[in-house]
Order: C-alpha cells, then sequence, then structure tokens
C-alpha cells in the first residue's frame, strides 16, 4: 500500500507519492531544489541539514519522508528573505561567523529555533543550542556572538 | 563608496550567499544527462587480485578500472611524487585503494551492484604501524627497508662530542596518532565535457594541482584539461593532493562515457577512505649539564607515509625544520624517515608535518624542566630563538621574534605564574604552555624555482578583477586579496572583483597551501595593483607579474642548508584545565593565545582562523582518535571520530602582536597553519601537571588517561 504524503514545505503544499522510508533531506535538496540543506554526515550527527519541523530543529536527514506526513517544515530558503532570517543572517556576517559556509545554513537554522524560544539567551544557552551542529572552522565563538548579536539586533523581532 | 584601508573593518564578501544557503558545493549542481560515480574499493591492506567478477550491468551503467586507461596514458597521479596508482592493478597496497569506478544513473541501483562486484584477493600481511614497518613485517613494501624518503641537519658540535661533555641525558619516545579532517563538506567532483574538453568542478585546494596529476592518464597536456574550483567546504590540507585521487577515475571513465558524472563521497567513505595527517615517532635524546642546561638534542624522526610517497617527503621535510621549534639549541642532529606502510598515505593537514614535532620538542621540553625543578615557561624562555640566531638548517632568523612580548600578554591574562606555582602537580588543577612557530610559505627558494607563483590584474572600466589560481575554503582569501588589492588601487572593496579559479582563465599562482596565499600571492597582487595604480588613466588593461625571490638568502635544497624560510609566524598558547580524579573528565577552563602573524590583513578573519586552529588543534590532543587495526581504520562516523563541540571548549581570549615582514603584503605573513601548531602541547601540558603524569603521545582522550598515570608511576 502507498499512501500519499502530504506536508507543508516553506508555506508551500508538497505531496510525496513514493517509498515513505526515502529521506526528507532527499525531496528537499533533489526534488525541491532546496540545497541550501546540506548533508554532511547523512546520520543525525552533524547538523548541516537541520530544518524546522513543527516548531523543532530536527536534522532531516535521518527523518523518512512519512514521518513529515501534516507536518510544516521550515529550511534556510523559507526563513532567509523573512525580517528575522535577515537579522541573523546579516548577524553572522558582520559577526564573522562564516568561513567555508558549509555548516552555516543549518546553523542559522538552529539560532532560528533558539531565539524563537528564547529571546535573551546567554552564551551557554547559545552552546547549548547549537551543540549539535558540527562547525570544523570556526571554533565557535564568533558564531555564539553573531547569535548574541542577532539577539540584540532583534529585539522586538523575537518578542 | 571610498577607499578601502587595511584597517577598514570589513565584512566577508561570501558570507552573505553562504548564510542564505545560496553558495553551490559540488554536491548542489547539476548538469543535464548527468550520472553518478562510486568507487569500488580493496578492502584488504595488501595482496594480489586474484580477480574481479563484475555482474552483468544494466543498461547505462559501467565499471571503469585500470583497463581502460588508454594505451597512451599511464596509470598513475602526479602529486608530488608519482608513485600513486589512479587504480591497483595487480596487486593492492591499502584498504581503500581505488579498484574501479562504478557509474550508472541511479544511485540506489549503484549501492545494489557495488555490493555485488566480488574482488578476489590473496591477502599478505600488512605493516600498519612505523614499528611494524622498520620490522618489515610481511616484507618490505618500499625499496629494500621501507624508508620512502630521509634527511638530515645539523647544527653546532658533533654530537659524539656534545654527549662525552654531557652531566645526563635525557631520553624520550613522543607520538602523535592520525587525524581525520573531517571538512564539513565531503570530497566530490563532477567531470563533464565542455566544448570538446574535460572539466572538473571540484571542491579542491589546488585546481592546477588536479590538472597536472591526471593529463597523463589519458596522454593529456596540463592545458587540455580545465579544472573550475568550486564552493569549498572546508580543506585543512585534505582537498591539497586528495582531490586527485576521485578526478583520475572520474577523466577515465568520462573519457568512455562521454557523459557528466558526479561522484560525492558518503561521510563513511570520507573517514576511512581519505588522507590523514601523519602519525609519528619522535625520539629525542639530549645532553645537559649538572644545572640541567641542554647541550645538544639528538633526533629521529618518523612519520608514517602509508602506502604511497605523494607528498610526503615535503611533509617531513618541515617536521625535520621544526623539530628544535622556536629555541635555539647549541648543537643538534635531527634525522627524519618517511616510512612505507600498508595504510592509506597520509598528506598534508593544517601544519603540513609541523605540529608533530612541535609537540614532541614541547613535550620533550616541559619534561626537562619538571626534572629540574624549573617552571617550563621559564625554562624555555632561556632558549628562545633571536633575530639573528642560527636555525637548525644553518640559516638564520631575519626577522624580530617578539615571543617574550607574546608570553607577558597571555601569562598576564591568565594570571599563569601565580596559578602554575599554586596548583600542585597532580591536584587535579593544571595549567599548561606551549610556544610555537610555523615557517611561511615554500622551503627555501622554492617559490622562485619551483613554484614561480604568477597573478594578474585585469582593468575593465572602474573594475578590477583578481586573476590568481589561488582559491578560497573558508579561511578568508577571497575577502583577504580583494582588500589588499583595493587599499594599494586605493579604491572601494566592492569594485574588486575575484571569481573562484578556473585553470583555463587565471594564471597559475602555486597551490593554495602552505600558508603562502596572503604572504607570497597578495604580494604578488599587490605589486600588479601598485603598478595599475600608477597607470590609472591608460584605459583598460592587465597587469601580470611573476614571484621575485629577495636575494642574499641562500638556500640548497640537495643539503637543506640555508635560510629554508624568511619569515616565521610565532605563537605562544596556555590552556588550564581541571581534571575529575575519579572519571579522568578535563574540563579546559581557559584558552589563551598569542600569535604574531607579521600584521593583519583583516582582523575579523584572523579571530576566526585563531579561534578554529586552535580548536582543531585541542581535538588533536584531547579526543580525535582514529585507530588503524589490521591496515583499517576503526572510526567510520562522526560519533565514533569526535571533532569538538560548542559544549567542549570555552571562549578564548586571544591577542596579537604587530611585527611587519618586509616581503609581505603591508607587512602580512601566514597564519592559516600556525594557529594549528601549538595548543595541543599546551593542554597536555596542563593535563600532565593536574594529574601529576607524564604523557608522551596524543590523543589523550578520558579513556587513555588512566594508563598514563599508570605509566608515570
Ligand atoms: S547531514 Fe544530517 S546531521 Fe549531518
Ligand atoms: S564554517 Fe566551515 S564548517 Fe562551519
Amino acid at each position: 500500500m502507498r499512501d500519499k504524503v502530504v506536508f507543508h514545505v516553506n508555506g508551500k503544499r508538497v505531496e510525496f507519492e513514493g517509498n515513505p522510508m526515502t529521506r526528507l533531506i532527499d525531496i528537499l535538496r533533489d526534488d525541491l531544489g532546496l540545497t541550501g540543506v546540506k548533508e554532511g554526515c547523512g546520520e543525525g550527527e552533524c547538523g548541516a541539514c537541520s530544518i524546522i519541523k513543527d516548531g523543532k530543529l530536527v536534522t532531516s536527514c535521518i527523518i523518512p519522508v512519512g514521518a513529515a506526513d501534516g507536518s510544516e517544515i521550515l529550511t534556510i530558503e523559507g526563513i532567509k528573505d523573512t525580517p528575522k532570517g535577515i537579522c541573523i543572517t546579516e548577524a553572522f556576517r558582520d559577526g564573522g561567523a562564516v568561513q567555508c559556509g558549509f555548516c552555516i545554513p543549518g546553523m542559522v537554522m538552529a539560532a532560528y529555533a533558539l531565539l524563537e524560544e528564547n529571546h535573551h539567551p546567554t552564551e551557554e544557552d547559545i552552546r547549548m543550542a547549537i551543540s549539535g551542529n558540527i562547525c570544523r572552522c570556526t571554533g565557535y565563538d564568533l558564531i555564539v556572538s553573531s547569535v548574541q548579536l542577532a539577539a540584540e539586533r532583534g529585539g522586538e523581532l523575537w518578542q | 563608496m571610498s577607499a578601502t584601508k587595511i584597517d577598514d573593518r570589513i565584512v566577508r564578501v561570501d558570507a552573505m550567499e553562504k548564510a542564505r544557503g545560496e553558495a553551490l558545493y559540488v554536491s548542489d549542481i547539476k548538469f543535464p544527462g548527468m550520472i553518478y560515480g562510486t568507487l569500488v574499493r580493496s578492502s584488504i591492506a595488501r595482496g594480489k587480485i586474484i580477480s574481479i567478477n563484475v555482474p552483468d550491468l544494466p543498461e547505462g551503467y559501467s565499471f571503469i578500472t585500470a583497463d581502460d586507461i588508454p594505451e597512451e596514458g599511464r596509470n598513475e597521479l602526479w602529486m608530488i611524487a608519482k608513485d600513486w596508482r589512479c587504480f591497483a592493478s595487480g596487486d593492492v597496497k591499502y584498504v581503500g585503494e581505488t579498484i574501479g569506478i562504478l557509474c550508472g544513473p541511479d544511485r540506489n541501483m549503484l549501492s545494489y551492484l557495488k555490493e555485488r562486484i566480488k574482488v578476489e584477493y590473496e591477502e599478505e600481511v600488512p605493516a600498519v604501524t612505523i614499528d611494524d614497518a622498520l620490522s618489515l613485517k610481511g616484507g618490505p613494501i618500499a625499496g629494500e627497508d621501507n624508508i620512502m624518503c630521509s634527511l638530515y641537519c645539523e647544527k653546532g658540535e658533533k654530537m659524539d662530542d656534545v654527549f662525552r661533555k654531557a652531566d645526563s641525558i635525557f631520553e624520550e619516545t613522543l607520538e602523535t596518532g592520525f587525524q581525520e579532517h573531517v571538512h564539513l563538506e565531503t570530497n566530490s567532483a563532477i567531470v563533464r565535457l565542455e566544448d570538446g574538453r574535460f572539466t572538473f568542478y571540484i571542491s579542491a585546494q589546488c585546481p592546477f594541482y588536479v590538472r597536472k596529476s591526471v593529463a597523463g592518464l589519458l596522454g593529456l597536456r596540463p592545458e587540455d584539461i580545465v579544472v573550475k574550483q568550486t564552493t569549498t567546504g572546508g580543506a585543512f590540507g585534505g582537498k591539497e593532493h586528495f582531490p586527485d585521487v576521485l578526478a583520475g577515475p572520474l577523466l577515465v571513465a568520462c573519457n568512455k562515457i562521454r557523459k557528466p558524472i558526479k561522484l560525492v563521497f558518503e561521510r563513511e567513505e570520507d573517514m576511512l577512505y581519505s588522507v590523514k595527517r601523519h602519525p609519528s615517532k619522535v625520539l629525542f635524546k639530549t645532553a645537559l649539564d649538572k644545572e640541567g642546561n641542554i647541550l645538544g638534542i639528538d633526533g629521529k624522526i618518523y612519520y608514517n607515509c602509508g602506502a604511497y610517497l605523494s607528498a610526503s617527503y615535503v611533509v617531513l621535510q618541515r617536521g625535520v625544520f621544526h623539530a628544535n621549534g622556536v629555541y635555539d639549541i647549541p648543537s643538534t642532529h635531527l634525522v627524519g624517515y618517511g616510512v612505507a606502510t600498508n595504510t592509506f598515505p597520509s598528506d598534508a593537514f593544517r601544519g603540513f608535518g609541523a605540529p608533530q614535532t612541535l609537540f614532541a620538542i614541547e613535550m620533550h621540553l616541559s619534561h626537562i624542566a619538571r626534572k629540574f625543578g624549573f617552571d617550563p615557561a621559564e625554562y624555555k624562555s632561556r632558549y628562545f630563538l633571536k633575530k639573528g640566531s642560527e636555525t637548525v638548517t644553518n640559516g638564520h632568523i631575519v626577522e624580530d621574534v617578539k615571543l617574550p612580548e607574546m608570553f607577558r600578554q597571555i601569562a598576564d591574562a591568565s594570571d599563569y605564574e601565580r596559578k602554575s606555582k599554586e596548583y600542585e602537580i597532580g591536584s587535579g588543577k593544571g595549567i599548561g604552555i606551549s610556544f610555537y612557530n610555523h615557517g611561511g610559505a615554500f622551503t627555501g627558494n622554492g617559490e622562485q624555482a619551483i613554484i614561480k607563483a604568477h597573478a594578474r590584474l585585469v582593468k575593465t572600466g572602474d573594475r578590477v578583477r583578481i586573476e590568481v589560481g589561488s582559491t578560497e575554503m573558508g579561511q578568508g582569501f577571497q575577502t583577504a586579496l580583494r582588500k589588499i588589492a583595493a587599499n594599494a588601487l586605493e579604491i572601494d572593496i566592492s569594485r574588486v572583483d575575484y571569481p573562484n579559479p578556473d585553470t583555463s582563465r587565471v594564471p597559475d599562482s602555486g597551490p593554495t597551501a602552505a600558508s603562502r596565499s596572503t604572504m607570497v600571492v597578495g604580494k604578488i597582487v599587490e605589486d600588479c595593483a601598485l603598478e595599475m595604480k600608477a597607470r590609472w588613466d591608460e584605459g583598460d588593461f592587465s597587469v601580470e607579474k611573476e614571484y621575485v625571490h629577495p636575494d642574499g638568502h641562500p638556500w640548497d635544497q640537495d643539503t637543506f642548508r640555508g635560510d629554508a624560510y624568511l619569515g616565521y609566524g610565532w605563537g605562544a598558547c596556555i590552556v588550564e584545565v581541571e581534571v575529575d580524579k575519579l572519571t579522568n573528565e578535563v574540563t579546559t577552563k581557559g584558552i589563551w593565545s598569542s600569535h604574531d602573524v607579521g600584521k593583519a590583513i583583516d582582523e575579523l578573519i584572523v579571530h576566526g582562523q585563531v579561534n578554529g586552529g586552535v580548536i582543531q588543534s585541542l581535538g588533536y590532543a584531547s579526543m580525535e582518535k582514529m585507530e588503524n587495526r589490521n591496515g583499517h581504520f576503526r572510526q567510520s562516523s562522526m560519533s565514533d571520530y569526535v571533532v569538538p563541540t560548542s559544549m567542549d571548549f570555552p571562549k578564548q581570549e586571544w591577542f596579537l602582536v604587530d611585527n611587519p615582514y618586509q616581503w609581505g603584503p603591508q607587512g602580512a605573513k601566514g597564519m592559516g597553519e600556525l594557529v594549528f601548531n601549538g595548543a595541543d602541547a599546551a593542554y597536555t601540558d596542563a593535563v600532565e601537571r593536574a594529574l601529576g603524569a607524564t604523557i608522551c603521545k596524543i590523543p589523550i582522550p578520558p579513556e587513555d588517561i588512566e594508563e598514563a598515570i599508570d605509566n608515570a608511576r
């Protein structure tokens, strides 16, 4: 039996009729062309493929598409032109958070998920929130301070 | 728009497209009709290939091996040496050696078919460690003695005389392990025909290396092949020569299939079947007088090179040249051996051979200091190199050395002297220190004699395009180089373009390696810009220049004598830890570093490099354990091979000293590798003091600490 899986990605309805065990990341990247979702490990260890599913930060490489049925999914493409997305990406740019960039869309998603919940995160809160996202380039300090910058600059945006 | 000055705070030019997820890495690129490739590899470390059994392949699928190399081609990749085969044939020398590439349109089908390709072997006994190889386990792999390359250098009196005068001799063996790069983007490449030419889109540090390396497979000239670098998601040396190992099979396959082919490693493949940092073993024998003063050091340095030489001889040279660290030891004799084993070939990794010997000398001097009751920092500082000091290659330090000032900065910030006295050895609290350097650019006159780097600036209207073969791999070079050009041209940085290199359009600027890009290529670009500025009103034109080595600094590449490096980066690092004596869990309480990079072209970029390099080095010392059993790496995923997360280390305090380098653009020297070279030893020193143990081997994850304590008893 092959049920149809229906969900929303960045506000658009997506219908999928295929093997429900197909990895969500493959649907996002290959079928929908959302290549801002990066694959760094394919096993839930690096966070490069982070997306927000029903308000929660998850790694799309270990989620079968079947488990996305009925959900609302946000990828970097869905937030980058929103005021919040612009706030975070500009803070990352100005704060020197970006090096090779491969981890960065996932980091932006992690920052987004954090700031939605916690408008005034401490350094510790931020380190915890991005602890599932591996960055091999930056040593994290400038990512952490850039998230702080986004929280400060965003102000009311996050209320 | 105003003219960009070198001290202006600017934002990285590539930050926004990366943060928005718009930068295209190889895995994001598709071409019409593109198919996929996957490598079929050796599953044993050493043996003969008896047969390769390939199932019937569906239409559109092919399996390409050494037999598909045309008659005019040769089955070799031309790295620095030419010994690395594109495809194993007849025998295999390590686990993961490429046997063939399976190509076809559907990736699931490729995995299915790959499992059904059966290779039969006649297995032989592999030599995996340095000791295995030196004892010729399983018979020699290279030559008669498994020594693939060697060199020595000496300074001062003959060792026999030195040791005759010694009051005591301190001997120890220091070891370091494999380290995996774990660039977050795995190795990946696409090949296709464009206007009849084989064209690569590749994640690589050195596009010109790739075309040189693979052209011979088809009997072509390097210029017959086009290499376009794509946004590169981290490299750290892991994409210096290794992309050739992907490009070679892809080229042979594309020659047969004539379709675009994409090859993207999965993380597991990147972990198990890619190059690593050379494991090392350093034997130091040091002659001391009654007071503990060093009379001389005799060093034997062994690097595990794996099955092919590739770049190892050059790595080993750098290891030997850095084996006295930042110290002026009156007499020294240092000999290095590159040892062949049946492991995946070792290759470039940030630091390029220097971190191993720097770790060894730092720990060795700390151990001597402690034995004689001196504080390691005080003891080491007696031997600091100064301007004019003789180096281990009988050259001289040609610049000011600011280590005393750098030590002061971090000692004050960390309260080093107080803590060093107050934290009793074995109390669970420890503070450690290290000093280090990194010779900039290629050794000696290699930049002029071998590399002959070129750079070009092209003026069109009021815009200027930089044309160089150097690459951005995350280190910020696109921004730094544009800033250097804009500053010299006295124009706004937004008017300077620097597209990713395409070998058919840009001159060869040499590899993006050896911390040479800012110092050497940056300098040529600055010189081009100054000339362009003077001729600005001439309309549209271009300026191209070649690197010129300063006179008066002789170097003999046959005997390794002379000024090995004209400018060094210098560093000092302090790490403070607490060790839970029940669980051996180490908590890092503070990290302080100071670096001399000449002049920072962009402070924010240097800040990021310092943070990243230091954390990578702390990972190397504390947690990044890659074991090899019987030729098989045991850590195959990011959960087995753990790199630092945001929770593992606290925020760093960092300092710079200004020490402009007379031949660098705006006084800049290299920095990318320097910042890796010392935090490992500072951490290890701190852990040793906290535990009252002697540690001679890294990595030292908590589960290995018990052993270190036992050994110390
Ligand atoms: S790619 Fe999904 S967690 Fe690494
Ligand atoms: S910027 Fe390279 S992995 Fe984070």
